[in-house]
């Protein structure tokens, strides 16, 4: 079996009498594509605040790699490389679709503290952008400011950044929210294009997407995982077809 | 293209600033190299500014502290006696660049309006200090009796020459505004203000870029100061009245965020409407103040966006 890569045991987090996280415990594994799903209000958007560093929880352990993370910043953690996608499209929509690829690069290739040359014309941030963006399909799309890109393109570019910081961990916060079918299915085949060579965490709630990309899936519901196993496991799971209450997993 | 365009009017504008001390000898009227000096040392303030405010999306309300910290620096030691320029202007930019250093590390760590109230505060604490001091004229102020003194390299007395050395240190701050904005610490500054969770999720902490950023434009905007003191030839706390803050934001705002050289415009613009409204009547701030409203409602990309077009 591959080594845990993402450990989290007895995480808690109240928002007043709410509990968002109830002792969630959670194994990430190398390599695997694990997918968090869960009705709404499950409290999917505290745990993944909690995972990347933007919420401090109450109780419990983050380990990533064999290190404690509990109590690192989003930075810190970035830099140990664990990487997340937005669920609100995240990229600078005044930079270029190359510009936006080449500043994550430059997180992870050297000091920033350089005030002199253009950043522009470095070789060693440009072509591994490049690169990049011809592996997500956009290629020919370098130029074009990020604002001025079509929707599921901004998707794309948001993977190409978080991929240029070359990550260990990849958190996907619902990767093809407000997509059309058509987007959706490249989004899909881009993903599991990466998937064997990536640790991927993908938050979702298209269970089209969900199920044809996971290795494993937990369900989250009030707070708690009621289960986490192979998607045939996950479906055959009683609980878990209570909670959807017969919804869209059933099919 | 557009940096082209850029290109031509900043060497047109370059070429006519050049040309004005001839120009007003020509036609006997020095009050317009005084006049443009004054703009140009406005120019060099605003500019230092719009790095935080226009690159860092740092809303400063207290940037006139460093125009204030920069003269007292030179008017203090010649006070005292001490008139050597390299000293004193040494003097200015490393106690604007310690004020920034502190005042910046506190206010970085809020944001929004808590952090124009920071900044306005800092700066009008500044301010009633300089009145307090009887030592250096309250707030009377005082004259500088002598220029900052550079011996062997130029004369601030001779009006062209000091003229030429403003026009300079004004050219080499745009090429290094220029420079800094397009470098890796630049496009982080910038990143950071446009999506500072994603800024953060990439792996940089905002906090040293925007805490940098701040001191290299209180260093900037503490030479203005010595400039300014030196073109006055009089110390006041005036310098660093809240008025004056006010003022250097708008320059920036009138002349264009998102361009190196555009408060360079908006200095000129405010300056120059201002003085010949001034001249026409004594209510010119009734005229004055809603020229600044449509400006700002009808140029959305300030003066930059209509002299250099649309993109930086």
């Amino acid at each position: 079996m591959n080594k845990v890569l993402l450990e989290v045991r007895g995480l808690r987090k109240s928002f007043g009498a709410l509990l968002a996280s109830d002792d969630v415990d959670l194994e990430v594994l190398e390599g695997e594509t694990h997918a968090i799903i869960g009705p709404n209000g499950a409290g999917k958007t505290t745990l993944i605040s909690q995972l990347a560093g933007n919420l401090l929880p109450d109780r419990g352990r983050v380990r990533f790699a064999g290190e404690d993370i509990t109590a690192l910043s989003a930075p810190s953690r970035a830099r140990r490389g664990f990487a997340r996608s937005f669920q609100i499209t995240s990229i600078y929509p005044d930079f270029t679709a190359l510009e936006n690829v080449m500043l994550a690069v430059q997180a992870h290739s050297g000091s920033s503290f350089r005030f002199w040359r253009p950043a522009r014309e470095e070789a060693r941030l440009r072509s591994p952008a490049s690169a990049i963006l011809e592996e997500v399909g956009l290629g020919g799309r370098s130029g074009v400011l990020a604002a001025n890109l079509a929707h599921g393109e901004q998707r794309a570019l948001e993977i190409a950044t978080a991929l240029a910081t070359r990550p260990r961990l990849l958190l996907l916060d619902e990767p093809v929210a407000g997509m059309g079918v058509e987007e959706t299915q490249r989004m899909i085949a881009l993903l599991s294009s990466l998937k064997g060579g990536k640790t991927l965490i993908l938050v979702e709630h298209d269970m089209d997407a969900v199920f044809s990309l996971a290795d494993r899936i937990s369900v989250l519901v009030y707070g708690r995982i009621i289960a986490t196993g192979t998607p045939q496991e996950v479906r055959a799971n009683a609980e878990v077809r209570r909670a959807y209450l017969g919804e869209e997993i059933a099919a | 293209m557009n940096s082209r365009r850029r290109a031509i009017v900043l060497a047109a504008g370059l070429v006519l600033l050049a040309a004005v001390p001839p120009l007003a000898a020509l036609a006997n009227q020095p009050f317009y190299l005084d006049l443009v000096r004054r703009v140009m040392i406005f120019a060099i303030a605003a500019l230092s500014l719009n790095l935080i405010l226009g690159y860092g999306g740092m809303v400063s309300f207290g940037h006139a502290a460093y125009l204030g910290i920069g003269a007292y620096a030179v008017g203090v030691l010649a006070h005292y006696g001490i008139n050597n320029g390299y000293l004193q202007w040494a003097l200015a930019i490393g106690a604007s660049a310690l004020v920034a250093l502190a005042i910046g590390a506190v206010s970085i760590r809020t944001s929004g309006v808590y952090f124009i109230m920071i900044t306005l505060a800092f700066t009008q604490m500044l301010y009633y200090l300089g009145i307090s001091i009887e030592e250096y004229g309250g707030d009377d102020g005082m004259r500088l009796q002598v220029k900052s003194q550079f011996p062997g390299l130029i004369d601030l007395n001779d009006a062209n020459a000091f003229y030429y050395l403003v026009l300079a240190i004004l050219v080499l701050a745009l090429f290094l505004g220029h420079r800094l904005v397009n470098s890796r610490f630049g496009l982080v500054l910038r990143a950071a203000k446009s999506n500072e969770a994603r800024t953060r999720s990439l792996g940089f902490s905002p906090y040293p870029y925007r805490l940098a950023a701040f001191v290299i434009a209180g260093a900037v905007c503490g030479l203005a100061g010595a400039l300014l003191v030196n073109h006055t030839a009089y110390l006041t706390p005036e310098f660093m009245n809240w008025t004056r803050s006010g003022e250097l934001m708008f320059m920036v705002i009138l002349g264009g965020m998102a361009s190196i050289a555009g408060p360079v415009l908006g200095a000129f613009a405010l300056l120059l409407v201002e003085d010949a409204l001034s001249g026409w009547t004594q209510h010119w701030q009734l005229i004055l103040g809603p020229l600044l409203v449509l400006s700002v409602l009808f140029l959305r990309r300030g003066l930059a966006g209509l002299f250099f077009g649309k993109n930086e």
